[in-house]
């Protein structure tokens, strides 16, 4: 345990001293996200209805864009090989860096989210809601993402090919974040989504340690 | 039981292959030639959907194979990673582009099909959309294994993946269908009676055994080529 909150605090303080990199992904998130209503129009009751969605997906991006990164530095530099030798689970040291992704990422983006809600007309408890699935849902994003991330280490155009590797897991995420403020428009709660988000987060949290350990092992060799 | 691992070993898969590829040829052929004689000529039309019921006979059967066929990456998936087994990564390059290629027949038979039955040839409907995400998961894994300078990285990098990916095609399928909805319930795999009658369900059963056929067939032809390649590869990297 001390490890991985020795790693954690490594990869934080890491992006401490560089704070534009986390500055360029949420300047990203906006961006995209305000050139909707610029493609779409300006109406408020559309632009009500796809906020969710829209906002969802620019955070499943944003999330992206900042993973290619997150083992490479290290690979290159050779701390993976460092990590590979340590007497400790790599299982945990991949734990360790996926959290400190989702803390530097989907935990602004989470905080970032409502306010582009109000911007795009979500109203009464819809923002907050939108908050709270991205918070429970963007751990999943962060370590399906950490797999993608491991299995392209060193590989040719990894940035789309990890894209192409991620997107179609983070269905399910992605499903029911959005589904969760349609609900709450239709006057359902929002609990059943929000458990089945946490649910899916459980389940990445179980697998996929293992599956990047393995995956960063064998790129190490 | 036969044990499979015997046919690890490259050089005698190769044996095999060609001692059984000829026959397997012959009678795909002929399976697949009486299969669309049947499809075409003896099954019946049907009274609601006229003669685009025979796109059926190939659609679902494509759409067997390419689930099938993601669960026979998986297993070699494991199978590599577990046991080291040389010609289990070749497989699974070799099957990769064949289930691609079953995945996108269904897709595309089934939008032909929706033209004239929905009136549309794509609905955002859970069934189609779950068999595209199985498209791109394929897609996916074949890029990743290619995607690298040392081939045998691409082996080990696509087949975590292939595991990772049969882990989440339930979860993907389920979150699709909560979705949303449109496409007829299964009608064969039910656990009373099929819902078919034989004059249609025995061509469809006997297409899907002829595609299973021609399936495993490209997917030997293609393991063999794929030997071969690595051989080269290896003899020109010594050279």
């Amino acid at each position: 345990m001390n490890g991985f909150t020795t790693l954690l605090m490594r990869d934080l303080r890491l992006v401490l001293r560089r704070p534009g990199d986390v500055g360029v992904v949420l300047a990203f998130f906006v961006v995209a996200t305000v050139l909707f209503p610029l493609g779409i129009g300006p109406e408020t009751n559309v632009l009500a209805r796809i906020a969710a969605g829209v906002l969802w997906c620019a955070a499943l991006f944003a999330a992206l864009l900042s993973l290619d990164r997150l083992f490479a530095a290290d690979y290159e530099d050779g701390t993976l090989d460092l990590l590979l030798l340590a007497p400790w689970p790599l299982e945990l040291a991949a734990l360790a860096k996926c959290a400190a992704h989702w803390i530097v990422t989907g935990l602004p983006l989470s905080l970032l989210a409502p306010v582009l809600g109000i911007a795009f007309g979500l109203d009464g408890p819809s923002p907050l809601a939108l908050g709270v699935t991205l918070l429970v849902g963007t751990p999943t994003l962060s370590l399906i993402g950490g797999l993608a991330a491991a299995l392209t280490l060193g590989a040719r155009k990894s940035g789309a090919l990890l894209a192409l590797l991620a997107l179609p897991l983070c269905v399910p995420t992605l499903i029911f974040g959005a589904g969760a403020i349609e609900a709450l428009a239709a006057g359902e709660g929002i609990v059943t989504h929000v458990a089945i988000l946490a649910a899916l987060a459980l389940v990445a949290l179980a697998t996929t340690p293992w599956a990047i350990a393995a995956a960063l092992r064998q790129a190490g060799e | 039981m036969v044990d499979l691992h015997f046919l690890a070993n490259p050089a005698r898969f190769r044996r095999f292959s060609q001692r059984v590829l000829p026959s397997l040829g012959f009678a795909t052929a002929l399976m697949l030639a009486v299969g669309f004689y049947m499809a075409f000529f003896v099954a019946p039309a049907d009274y609601q959907q006229g003669d685009t019921v025979r796109i059926m006979f190939l659609h679902v059967p494509a759409a067997w194979l390419s689930m099938a066929g993601y669960a026979l990456l998986a297993g070699l998936g494991a199978s590599l990673l577990v046991w080291r087994h040389p010609l289990a990564a070749l497989m699974a390059r070799a099957a990769a582009p064949v289930g691609a290629s079953f995945a996108a027949v269904c897709l595309l038979t089934g939008s032909l099909w929706g033209r004239p039955m929905w009136g549309t040839y794509w609905v955002w409907d859970a069934r189609l959309t779950s068999m595209l995400l199985l498209f791109f998961l394929y897609l996916g894994h074949i890029a990743l294994s290619r995607a690298y300078d040392s081939p045998e990285r691409g082996d080990r990098a696509s087949a975590i993946l292939a595991l990772v990916g049969v882990i989440n095609l339930p979860i993907i399928k389920f979150s699709v269908d909560w979705w949303n909805t449109l496409h007829q319930p299964a009608s064969i795999t039910r656990l009373d009676a099929p819902a078919i009658h034989n004059s249609i369900l025995v061509p469809l059963l006997w297409m899907a055994v002829s595609l299973l056929m021609l399936f495993v067939l490209l997917v030997l032809l293609r393991t063999e080529t794929e030997i071969d390649r690595r051989r080269l590869e290896n003899a020109e990297a010594a050279a």
